[in-house]
């Protein structure tokens, strides 16, 4: 588990921050084309196809041309790639009919390249809320077929997540980071299933204070996420830096047991912790070192 | 008692065994087939206070994790077209939500049930999802919605949505009435588990006369209905494709369908 | 939510299509496609609704000046006449050769 934030003797380099230049300012189509070799970019089923949600004019609300999700095909540190990348600007990156559509659509393109003998690898930049309730049964449709997708790829090829910020990566779609070969996260990327808002809604704000960002921080962010092994990598927020834990992961390949089929693993650090008395988010690295048995890389 | 746990003892041959106290297996014969039956039920006392009404938590999501790769391992020697059914039976209310599931990661629990299950369907088993009463949500994702077949009851008790009427309508800053009004016309909003049906997702709505306790005429239709699923998903394909070729799916779908082909035509 | 559709006088044909901008708070995306019909022909999809004369005088006062032949469409939350006309140039910009 490597951390890539720069940092020397413990302390944050802060050349290398004042250096880099911000990839979560980026918009997806800008994300997706500074992962990609240089020149290699192709946009599929772009807002000229104009294949914009069919639901969300009828409610009133404003379609995008690309319904949110940028679908780019090209070159990732010499492989043939494709790169998904949810727009968390348009409807908080709700997934919808159409942009849940092109997500599966995409990774099954690809698992049929790789059958085909095109080693085709897929990364995908996960910056939404989850379904998009404007399209509620639809919207779940397809976040279901897009895991199923991303199970049928990551068979073949290692496919990537990125949770760069500052939507973060919740409902449905957070099912599908946690399905992901490699997740990448920055400080400000967060992931969980149920949002903050949300549990506050349901629960009340004694469960969660949807206003608390420290605690938010605390539980969903990406250093927490990767602290605990439900994240790989943590990196700064940097295009530069992005795209090479992208490349390094791409080049780890498949790996041995996915991190949704360690089951027994996962069994041993529920059992390690007692729900009414849950540790501090801190301690929870260490409490979770203890349960499982270190058994080498285990990424 | 739930209608989740109460058709699962319904349709079990035997007794029902619990993998924990919120999830709960059993065994039914249909035709030359002995299926795996699944099933996610409140636990009152469980520790985790946010699923104690049957909401898919960390327990939960694991179990079902568990349960479904126990019964692939077990028939992996099989013939693949030989290996179990497995028949979620769902009724619940949504995911969990709360401080201590988003901790320890309550969507890795979610992804490990959805792994399970879309593996076990990739290995031939025939998964098979028969709605009984409510099915919001995540919990839908990691228990029904990555079946071959889904199956659901014609009954206004069952309920197939993103979320519940209350907090979809404060998302989305509309009223329940108004979001009521808008269901009528847009139909992946409708909360009817008939209109749902007619987006293409749903292989077959079932007629019963006791939704919540089925009656032995009851158990009769669904195992008919259920082994004549099963066939269906042995036939068709191991992915998800049926659901966009389904009938509805050609009605309602058509966006989906445009973009598959603009993608695949746009591939290369 | 409400749709304007405009036309203005225009006789600079854009050389390619471009796209912009994303319908974010605040933001648009504009589709441009070059149209050789001496008319730079508007259409307007907007959360916001009751800003008709607005976005008239801010279309009619960019389109004075610039001139550019084609079809524009544009997807708008919420954007200010500022961002309006700054997507609006970046995208005939970028349509240039």
């Amino acid at each position: 588990m490597t951390s890539r934030v720069p940092a020397r003797n413990g302390q944050t380099d802060w050349n290398a921050m004042l250096a880099r230049v911000s990839f979560i300012e980026l918009d997806a189509r800008a994300r997706a084309v500074a992962l990609l070799d240089d020149g290699t970019a192709r946009e599929l089923c772009g807002p000229f196809d104009r294949i914009e949600s069919p639901w969300l004019e009828p409610q009133g609300v404003v379609p995008e041309s690309d319904d949110g999700v940028v679908v780019v095909k090209g070159v990732l540190g010499g492989r043939p790639a494709v790169v998904i990348a949810v727009e968390q600007a348009f409807q908080g990156g709700g997934i919808g009919e159409v942009s849940g559509a092109k997500a599966a659509a995409s990774l099954s393109l690809a698992v049929r390249d790789n059958r085909e003998g095109t080693p085709t690898v897929a990364v995908l930049l996960l910056e939404t809320g989850g379904v998009r309730l404007q399209e509620a049964n639809l919207g779940l449709a397809t976040v279901a077929e897009v895991c199923a997708a991303l199970l049928e790829l990551r068979a073949l090829q290692p496919e990537v997540g990125v949770i760069a910020g500052t939507m973060g990566c919740f409902g449905g779609m957070s099912i599908a980071a946690g399905l992901c070969s490699t997740l990448i996260m920055t400080r400000e990327g967060r992931l969980g299933l149920n949002g903050p808002e949300v549990i506050e809604s349901e629960a009340g704000v004694a469960e969660f204070d949807a206003s608390d960002d420290a605690l938010i921080w605390a539980i969903d962010g990406g250093a927490q996420r990767t602290g605990t092994g439900l994240a790989d990598v943590l990196v700064l927020d940097d295009v530069t830096a992005v795209r090479s834990a992208v490349i390094e992961a791409v080049g780890r390949g498949v790996p041995g047991e996915h991190r949704s089929r360690r089951i027994r693993e996962w069994r041993a650090r529920l059992d390690a912790v007692d729900p009414a008395d849950p540790p501090d988010p801190a301690d929870l690295a260490t409490v979770w070192a203890h349960a499982v048995p270190a058994e080498g890389d285990r990424r | 008692m739930s209608r989740g746990g109460n058709w699962t003892r319904a349709l079990a041959d035997g007794d029902v065994t619990p993998v924990v106290p919120s999830v709960i297996t059993g065994d039914v014969t249909l035709g030359d087939d002995t299926a795996r039956l699944v099933a996610v039920v409140p636990d009152p006392r469980s520790p985790y206070p946010r699923a104690r009404k049957g909401e898919v938590g960390l327990r939960e999501g694991l179990a079902l994790a568990e349960t479904v790769t126990q019964a692939v391992t077990e028939d992996a020697r099989l013939p693949d077209d030989r290996r179990r059914p497995i028949i979620a039976v769902v009724d619940l209310p949504s995911q969990a939500y709360g401080r201590v599931e988003e901790l320890l990661g309550i969507h890795h629990a979610l992804a490990a049930a959805v792994d399970a299950y879309a593996s076990a369907r990739m290995a031939g088993h025939p998964v098979i999802a028969l709605i009984v009463g409510t099915a919001l949500s995540g919990g839908l994702l990691a228990h029904g919605l990555q079946a071959n077949q889904i199956l659901a009851l014609h009954d206004p008790g069952v309920v197939v949505h993103a979320m519940h009427r209350e907090a979809a309508a404060k998302v989305t800053l509309r009223t329940v009435d108004e979001l009521d009004e808008l269901a009528r016309r847009i139909p992946p909003l409708s909360y009817d588990v008939a209109d749902w049906a007619k987006l293409g997702l749903c292989d077959e709505l079932l007629d019963v006369e006791n939704a919540d306790d089925p009656t032995e005429g009851d158990t009769r239709t669904a195992k008919d209905v259920l082994a004549a699923a099963v066939e269906r998903a042995r036939r068709g394909p191991r992915d998800l494709s049926n659901r966009l070729a389904s009938p509805g799916a050609r009605r309602t779908r058509i966006a989906s369908r445009r973009v598959r082909e603009a993608l695949a035509a746009q591939w290369r | 939510m409400q749709t304007l559709k405009f036309e203005f006088p225009a006789d600079r044909p854009a050389a390619r299509r471009t796209h912009v901008g994303v319908v974010g708070s605040g933001d648009l995306e504009v589709l441009m496609t070059p149209e050789a019909t001496g008319t730079a022909r508007v259409r307007v999809r907007t959360s916001v609704d009751g800003f008709d004369t607005v976005w008239r005088t801010v279309l009619e006062r960019f389109f004075a000046r610039h001139r550019v032949a084609g079809s524009f469409e544009l997807n708008d939350s919420g954007a200010t006449p500022g961002v309006v006309t700054l997507r609006l140039r970046q995208a005939i910009e970028e349509g240039r050769e």
